[in-house]
């Protein structure tokens, strides 16, 4: 545990993506198997021991601490797992500190009653990182700020591979993985991912400079809607159905609803999305239902869960990706067609005949729950990642608004010298209302001319905020608004991001409140 | 239980010792000092007469120059020094160089005041002395259960792989001035670690001093003459304000580290953005406490700058006639 706890540790401490791989690839490269296994199914989410709640590992702190203690020290510290593992009086030379791969296996084989006895055993021969780190893994949330992706990615970087390699072969291989890291150093075969219902990394689309479809043929092209949901793919193999997100994380443990159907034996490309009697709810009704390990059956009611289909990859076994999307498309209509499943439809094509037309289409689709058009070659093969040339993303363009800088905060990693997290507001009546924060946008010269105007124009520090003359204006880039009771202007912005600094314009010509409510009612 | 001895008095300005005539680390300029170290808040300007050792009157004259006090007496650790009716003498304390516990004998009555303190090794003093006394006056900075800081030498080792994980940033390592900087630099050496080590200006006088009374740092330099490419990987020890400064801006991507006990605590290491967090402290943690309360077997303890609440429970449970000394002026929170 020693070599996991510095890692889980450190990890913690760290802000910065590149910084976790590197902790990520630097633990891979000096740690031996299994545990380094052990480690990658849980910083994957691949393990659920949730053997030891927080209450019995409270029970077995206090026969040990004086309650006043206790009571003290959680105070200060403020977190009941954080506080155990503090002040758990050690026994030095009492036990010898376990392996990762030694408390999974016990873990997993003792019963209720001997795992607290298991626990402070472990307990007092640890230091007070390890024990932090142990009820970390026996209850099931790591909270590290690290994604199955990442830790995918780290384990990619480490072996001198693609992240969709290790993607491709993930679902046949299982902790702690000593056949894949086998394959990873040379000495063994590449696990094989047939018949597992395994994920096809996706392809991807270049967001469209229009000045591009000058040299575009549009009869090269097809469009369609690009949904505003979240990319998913729906694999059916040998009985099985899997439902994963777009990074290849499995998700259908929350979307019964979706896989409780009719089996399929086809991987699919489609939009989750919230349908209500055929009408898409806003991505607000989406999020509701994303982020969860289950679902209670009134959620899935209130929130039904959809599929809009748009690309099919694999059909009974034989793998269609290197056909040209025309093919595949008529591909995926004769499957819906026949083996039509009911939460699942077609994403309809949009049919147009130049560029100026589509624009039009276009143009006359904002507001729906649509984040713009997808345009896609009729002789693109589905290749993974995100080619150049074969598909384009035409988005709407972003909303604007002029907003006030309010207060600034310090940033992480490389930006901790630096006010880069900016949170701005609009005038209602005579006063300004925050309505978001951002944090990029801009380049790293602009960071230091704001971070060096924040400087100067300090005039009240809260904790690590600090306030700011009400001086200069901001414009903002969005993507859209949701109504939000936790914000105090009642309105929550999508995605936003610094567009430009408008040095030369007044606060006072800053937009108000009802531009953006304007914007809420259309 | 005899009575607890009546001739010390916590009064404004400090620890006032009346058939002495003196103060224990006065917080305002006095007559008449007893010193027991150099941080800040225990030794102030502007006193007529100083005893301290001559290690702490090095570090007054650095930072005060001339008005580190008229008339300055050097002492010992362990001579005899009689102040009007009281015996002064001073005892190692393991807080920092120079460091001493004051102990005051007066009609066959001892106190001891303990100043800052540790029990652990430090390279750069002599370990504290336990001294048996009728009441003993402890700081608290460190007393909650949740305080037992780990092996030093565990924390370097930490330090050290994070060279490894990140080679082409540099290490800032914010470490307060007096005492933290020169410790680490030793545990370092220690740890077997040879290359040069860069150190903000704000460092060179005191590691004069302590170069002078014999601690050997090897081979330091200042960041300002290196070329910001040259400094990755490399170690740079600065105060801890340096961490969120715009003068860590001439490191390449510098990883902040902050050597503090504070550091135990995951909040407080979030809170300045610190992404190695060195659990190194010159104060003694709640075992250190509890057990020097058993060492200096003294029937009266008083407890203060710190966590007094908790000591003062785990005390009166064990039969110590324990109370909170509430002393206005001294950082409890500075390490």
């Amino acid at each position: 545990m020693k070599a996991f706890a510095e890692l889980l540790d450190a990890l913690s401490f760290q802000p910065g993506r590149n910084g976790k791989l590197a902790l990520l690839t630097t633990y891979l490269a000096e740690t031996p198997d299994p545990d380094r296994g052990w480690a990658l199914a849980a910083l994957t989410g691949e393990l659920s021991l949730r053997q030891a709640k927080p209450a019995l590992v409270r029970g077995l702190v206090m026969e040990r601490v004086d309650e006043t203690l206790f009571a003290l020290s959680y105070e200060y510290v403020g977190d009941l797992a954080e506080t155990v593992a503090l002040i758990w009086p050690e026994r030095p030379g009492a036990n010898r500190v376990p392996s990762v791969a030694e408390v999974i296996e016990q873990a997993e084989t003792t019963g209720k009653s001997a795992l607290p006895a298991l626990l402070a055993g472990w307990f007092d021969a640890m230091t007070a990182t390890q024990r932090w780190a142990t009820i970390k893994l026996m209850t099931g949330a790591l909270r590290v700020g690290v994604s199955a992706r990442l830790a995918k990615t780290a384990l990619a970087q480490w072996a001198g591979r693609e992240a969709d390699e290790i993607e491709e072969v993930w679902h046949a291989v299982a902790a702690p993985y000593s056949d894949l890291f086998a394959w990873l150093e040379g000495k063994g075969e590449r696990p094989d991912p047939a018949h597992s219902a395994a994920f096809r990394p996706v392809m991807l689309a270049h967001a469209l400079d229009e000045d591009d479809l000058e040299r575009l043929d549009p009869a090269d092209f097809r469009a369609e809607w690009k949904w505003d949901g979240i990319r998913v793919q729906v694999v059916g193999e040998s009985g099985r159905l899997r439902l994963y997100s777009r990074t290849g994380e499995e998700i259908g443990a929350a979307f019964p609803d979706l896989l409780d159907g009719p089996a399929i034996e086809a991987t699919l490309d489609g939009e989750l999305l919230v349908v209500r009697e055929g009408l898409v709810a806003p991505f607000a009704d989406l999020q509701k239902r994303l982020n969860r390990k289950t679902v209670t059956a009134k959620l899935a009611g209130s929130h039904p869960a959809h599929i809009r289909l748009y690309d099919l990859l694999v059909e009974g076994g034989q793998d269609l990706r290197a056909l040209p999307f025309d093919t595949r498309r008529g591909r995926l209509e004769a499957w819906h067609a026949a083996h039509g499943h009911p939460r699942m439809d077609l994403s309809p094509m949009v049919p147009f005949e130049s560029w100026e037309e589509l624009a039009a289409i276009r143009a006359g689709a904002t507001g729906e729950a649509v984040e713009g058009v997808m345009l896609k070659r009729g002789d693109s093969a589905y290749v993974p990642g995100r080619p150049k040339g074969p598909w384009f993303k035409w988005k709407f363009d972003p909303h604007l608004v002029d907003a006030v800088l309010m207060y600034a905060q310090r940033g992480h990693g490389k930006r901790s010298s630096f006010f880069s997290d900016y949170t701005f507001g609009v005038w209602r009546d005579e006063e300004l209302v925050p309505v978001g924060k951002a944090y990029f946008g801009f380049t790293d010269e602009e960071l230091k001319q704001l971070d060096a105007w924040v400087r100067k124009h300090a005039v009240e520090r809260f904790g690590p905020v600090t306030a700011v003359e009400r001086k200069l204006v901001l414009e903002v880039a969005f993507e859209g608004l949701q109504r939000s009771p936790r914000h105090k202007s009642g309105i929550a912005m999508r995605f936003p991001r610094i567009s430009r600094i408008r040095w030369d314009k007044p606060a006072i010509e800053a937009d108000r409140i009802a531009a953006l409510e304007d914007l809420l009612e259309g | 239980m005899s009575p607890a001895p009546n001739w010390l008095k916590p009064v404004p300005g400090g620890l006032w010792c009346e058939p002495g005539g003196f103060f224990v680390d006065p917080t305002r300029a006095v007559d008449r000092a007893v010193i027991t170290h150099g941080h800040a808040d225990h030794a102030r300007a502007g006193h007529g007469h100083v005893l301290a050792t001559a290690q702490t009157l090095a570090i007054m004259e650095d930072r005060y120059g001339e008005r580190a006090g008229d008339n300055r007496q050097a002492a010992r650790y362990g001579e005899a020094v009689r102040i009007g009716d009281v015996t002064v003498t001073l005892r190692p304390a393991g807080h920092v160089l120079g460091s001493a516990q004051a102990v005051l004998e007066h009609k066959g009555e001892r106190i001891v005041v303990s100043g800052d303190y540790k029990r652990r090794r430090d390279p750069t003093c002599p370990a504290f002395e336990p001294v048996n006394c009728d009441l003993f006056i402890t700081e608290a900075t460190f007393a909650l259960p949740v305080f037992r800081h780990p092996d030093d030498r565990e924390e370097i080792a930490r330090l050290l792989h994070t060279r490894t994980v990140f080679p082409e940033r540099a290490l800032l390592v914010g470490a307060y001035t007096l005492g933290k900087a020169q410790r680490i630099l030793c545990l370092l050496r220690e740890a077997g670690y040879d290359r040069p080590i860069y150190t903000h200006g704000s460092l060179d006088a005191i590691n004069a001093t302590y170069r002078r009374f014999g601690i050997d740092f090897g081979d330091l330099r200042p960041v300002l003459e290196t070329d910001k490419a040259d400094m990755a990987g490399e170690i740079v020890i600065a105060p801890p304000s340096t961490l969120a400064d715009r003068w860590s801006r001439r490191l390449p991507d510098p990883v902040p580290c902050f050597a503090s006990g504070w550091m135990r605590v995951r909040a407080r290491a979030r809170q300045r953005a610190v992404e190695v967090p060195l659990v190194i402290s010159d104060h003694a943690d709640w075992d250190e406490l509890n057990r020097t309360l058993d060492d200096v077997g003294a029937p009266h303890v008083w407890v203060t700058h710190g966590a007094e609440e908790a000591l003062i429970h785990a005390a009166m449970q064990r039969g110590f006639d324990a109370r909170a000394l509430r002393l206005q002026g001294y950082e409890d929170d500075a390490e």
